[in-house]
């Protein structure tokens, strides 16, 4: 069980880092075209954003910010990002994952619709790691005890 | 161009020899306490320097900024983690080597 920690120096670096940590990702995720990193980075280094704060600043704030249940409809939304974007190339008459057929959509030329099919790609894998990365943390973490369906009958 | 690699060359000797210092500590001193003491100073300011001296080498750019952010994070993380370790330890009830216990090892 992770307790609330008393330690003023820990809770306050982690206050102060958190949000470097959250531009950090998003730096990486949107670099993922032409430098190391990508979806699946940058997805990891959010989640170590909140496992930060789970360490810091236990488990009932942070479950505040996002519970099980918003992370379970997270990485939902992520999958679906990632095969709709697939899907909707299909839509167009390309292959899948084919995003040169987005420039139907958007007013751009397909080499540029590529950049930007690639970049909503990652969001949605981003997403999704995010949001797995943070369960199986819960998961492992909360062992023994079912958190949520405990409180909601107490 | 030979002033930045013999500044360079400074804080990567400098460093060497913290890294050094920091190991033998770890690897010589008696308890949990003095251990996490040495490695936690000396790898912190080595860490720091090898950047410093990496950020001169490269000049005046962008990547040398970001070499300098890594540096700030560093400087942040390290002492706080190792003062958590070793609170943890405190809490854990882990007990200091002192001259009245034995003394030596």
């Amino acid at each position: 069980m992770i307790r609330d920690s008393q330690d003023v120096i820990v809770k306050t670096l982690s206050r102060l880092l958190v949000p470097f940590m959250v531009i950090y990702a998003l730096y990486v995720i949107m670099h993922g075209h032409h430098s190391p990193g990508g979806g699946f980075q940058g997805g990891v280094i959010l989640a170590a954003g909140f496992v930060l704060l789970v360490v810091s600043h236990g488990l009932e704030q942070t479950r505040k910010r996002l519970s099980e249940k918003a992370a379970g409809v997270l990485s939902s939304i992520g999958v679906f990002i990632y095969a709709g974007i697939g899907a909707l190339c299909l839509i167009l008459g390309g292959n899948y994952l084919d995003y040169g057929k987005l420039s139907k959509l958007l007013p751009v030329v397909p080499a540029e619709a590529r950049s930007l099919g690639i970049l909503g790609v990652e969001i949605g894998v981003a997403l999704a790691v995010m949001a797995v990365m943070f369960t199986i943390f819960l998961v492992i973490f909360t062992v023994g005890e079912f958190p949520e369906d405990d409180r909601s009958e107490k | 161009m030979i002033v930045k690699d013999v500044i360079c060359i400074l804080f990567m000797l400098g460093s060497f020899f913290l890294f050094t210092t920091a190991t033998l500590g770890l690897l010589r001193l008696p308890d949990f306490f003095t251990r996490l003491h040495a490695t936690g100073k000396g790898d912190t300011l080595a860490a720091l320097w090898s950047l410093a001296g990496l950020a001169v080498y490269h000049g005046f750019t962008l990547t040398s900024a970001k070499i300098l952010f890594i540096a700030v994070f560093l400087f942040l993380a390290q002492p706080t983690a190792t003062h958590a370790i070793s609170r943890a330890a405190f809490r854990c009830k882990v007990q200091p080597w002192t001259l009245a216990k034995g003394g030596e090892k």
